[in-house]
């Protein structure tokens, strides 16, 4: 998901802490400035802040084709996608603000590498058809996680939440336009559609998570509806919503293992390599070095330009108080 | 009124296209790399707005035309010396102070021109200028803003943004030279005189260089080229190797 593996803060006994978690199961939003307890601000942090670093760092690898786009309206969509992931960040952060965090504060714990983002925006994106999947499949199971979080008890996230989905479900359409052309194209758009199916279909498996069914953090998380569904709960109904539109598309989904179960009503699938997955975390994903290094060159290369801008607001209030 | 052809009708649509065609996409290469995440979407929002612009542009030059030929066929198949953008427009974006000062040396010319073609004779055409105009407003007002506050910032950002005008200000003049095509258009109440729009454009562009503290270079000097198409910069061939791969690599394909 946006925010993986996200640890949680253990709650505490308090009688405040009680009272706080009646609220919640009572379906009241938790606003910033009612009391919470530390461990809820704390998890929350992370969680929003991680989320909001997917949005910014997942601008990079849809951002690499807008100059290559194939049609004027196909570079305009995808343009409009990305800002879109821009203005996502945005509402991120300052809900994350809201928490008592700063903006700048975030940014320099992404850049530095204390906080995460999500292991997908690891991967490259090779061809066209790559634009395609990654609105399809990595658009698809961010909805999967970000639909139930509009129900999320912090009440800034959760419209944030609403504000993001709705835009959401606009990209993962255009991701599947391009992949139904690509499908539909010469046989050399078609092996591209196959190609980007193949090499993203894992890492989007990956984004819910490892199994979290037994992790203590997880509970206290979904305790707090700051989760909302186990990582397999959202696995599960991703393959099941995706394998019929391989199949419209007719492309194959890269799992031999892949079959329908009527006793579960889902399909069987096979699990992505965990240990490619726990390597990407560690930031020996195929770009992670990349990825990194080009949010820290934005950020270094345009500090002059914060500066400077910063520096001309200043002089600009003196000058209107020495007017006054 | 004096008739113009076909042809000049054609290079006209062209060159108004093409800026922005050319424009967006410099723009768009700052996507996902600007200092400041508002910068970013606002980047992205004129790259957008310059893009939908090109769409109206080429998309009545293949109209008038009448070849047949699609917006996305007359941007895409070209090769340099068939462009039409002023030379300004293909400059390398350089660091953020430079992007947004070409964004404001053209800007300020592209509202003038808008301005003057929401009233052409050409319905067409000023339809089009009247929905473009609403945009390159807020264009102009963020990327002065923008070169006021850097040129009046810190010692630093006063120097990048000097060197950006220094750099960037002998391609202005190339906006107000008019040809043969520009006598026709503007004959025909098609287009203004490009010369008249250079009285207005000093009145918008040097009191915002002298707020941002900023001096004109001396020397009326002007590179031209770019828009009658004889000889763009080295930089404009790169770019189209990028905008056009993929319809050069897999001619026929629809996407």
């Amino acid at each position: 998901m946006y925010a993986q593996m996200v640890k949680s803060e253990a709650a505490d006994e308090s009688a405040e802490a009680q009272a706080f978690q009646a609220r919640i199961d009572a379906g009241e939003k938790i606003e910033p400035k009612d009391w919470m307890p530390a461990g809820y601000r704390k998890t929350l942090i992370r969680q929003i802040g991680q989320h909001a670093h997917s949005e910014i760092v997942g601008q990079l690898p849809e951002g690499n084709w807008i100059t290559r786009a194939p049609t004027l309206e196909r570079k305009a969509i995808l343009l409009a996608k990305v800002q879109d992931e821009a203005g996502h960040g945005l509402y991120l952060y300052c809900a994350a603000e809201t928490l008592g965090v700063s903006r700048d504060e975030l940014t320099e714990m992404l850049l530095d590498g204390r906080m995460k983002y999500s292991s997908i925006f690891n991967y490259p994106t090779l061809t066209w058809a790559d634009m395609g999947a990654v609105g399809w499949l990595v658009d698809g199971a961010a909805i999967m996680n970000q639909v139930p979080l509009q129900r999320t008890s912090f009440g800034p996230y959760s419209r944030a939440m609403i504000r993001v989905c709705k835009e959401e479900s606009f990209h993962q359409r255009q991701g599947y336009d391009i992949m139904m052309k690509m499908a539909q194209g010469t046989p050399e758009q078609k092996a591209m559609a196959q190609n980007a199916l193949d090499r993203f279909w894992y890492p989007s498996l990956m984004m819910f998570g490892p199994s979290d069914a037994d992790s203590v953090h997880s509970a206290q998380s979904m305790a707090w509806k700051i989760k909302m569904n186990t990582n397999d709960e959202l696995r599960q109904k991703f393959v099941d919503q995706t394998v019929p539109q391989a199949e419209y598309l007719g492309l194959t989904v890269p799992d031999k293992t892949l079959k329908w179960n009527d006793e579960k009503g889902g399909y069987d699938f096979a699990e992505p390599d965990w240990a490619e997955f726990f390597e990407v975390i560690k930031g020996n994903g195929p770009c992670n070095t990349e990825r990194l290094a080009a949010r820290n060159k934005a950020w270094d290369d345009g500090k002059w330009v914060r500066d400077g801008l910063l520096a001309h607001a200043e002089k600009r209030n003196a000058r209107k108080v020495a007017a006054e | 009124m004096a008739d113009v052809t076909q042809e000049q009708l054609f290079e006209f649509l062209c060159r108004m296209g093409d800026n922005t065609l050319v424009l967006g996409h410099r723009v768009s290469e700052w996507c996902g790399h600007a200092p400041v995440l508002e910068e970013d979407i606002a980047l992205a929002n004129t790259a957008l707005d310059l893009i939908g612009q090109t769409q109206m542009w080429l998309g009545l030059a293949g109209e008038v035309e009448g070849k047949g030929r699609t917006a996305d066929d007359i941007a895409m198949l070209r090769d340099v010396w068939d462009f039409r953008n002023v030379l300004l427009a293909e400059q390398p974006n350089g660091d953020f102070g430079q992007t947004m000062m070409r964004q404001f040396l053209f800007d300020a010319w592209h509202l003038a021109m808008l301005t003057a073609l929401t009233k052409s004779t050409h319905e067409q055409i000023a339809a089009i200028a009247a929905k473009a105009v609403k945009e390159v407003q807020y264009h102009v007002e963020r990327s002065g803003e923008t070169v006021i506050g850097l040129g009046d910032g810190t010692s630093e950002s006063h120097k990048r943004m000097q060197d950006a005008l220094d750099l960037l200000w002998p391609y202005v003049g190339e906006m107000f030279v008019s040809d043969a095509i520009d006598d026709a258009m503007a004959a025909a109440g098609i287009a203004p005189d490009l010369a008249d729009l250079r009285a207005q454009y000093d009145a918008h562009v040097t009191p915002v260089l002298a707020e941002a503290t900023l001096m004109i270079p001396e020397g009326g000097f002007a590179h031209k080229g770019g828009k009658t198409g004889f000889q763009h910069t080295e930089h404009l061939g790169h770019l189209l190797t990028q905008m056009q791969w993929l319809q050069r690599a897999y001619p026929g394909a629809t996407w």
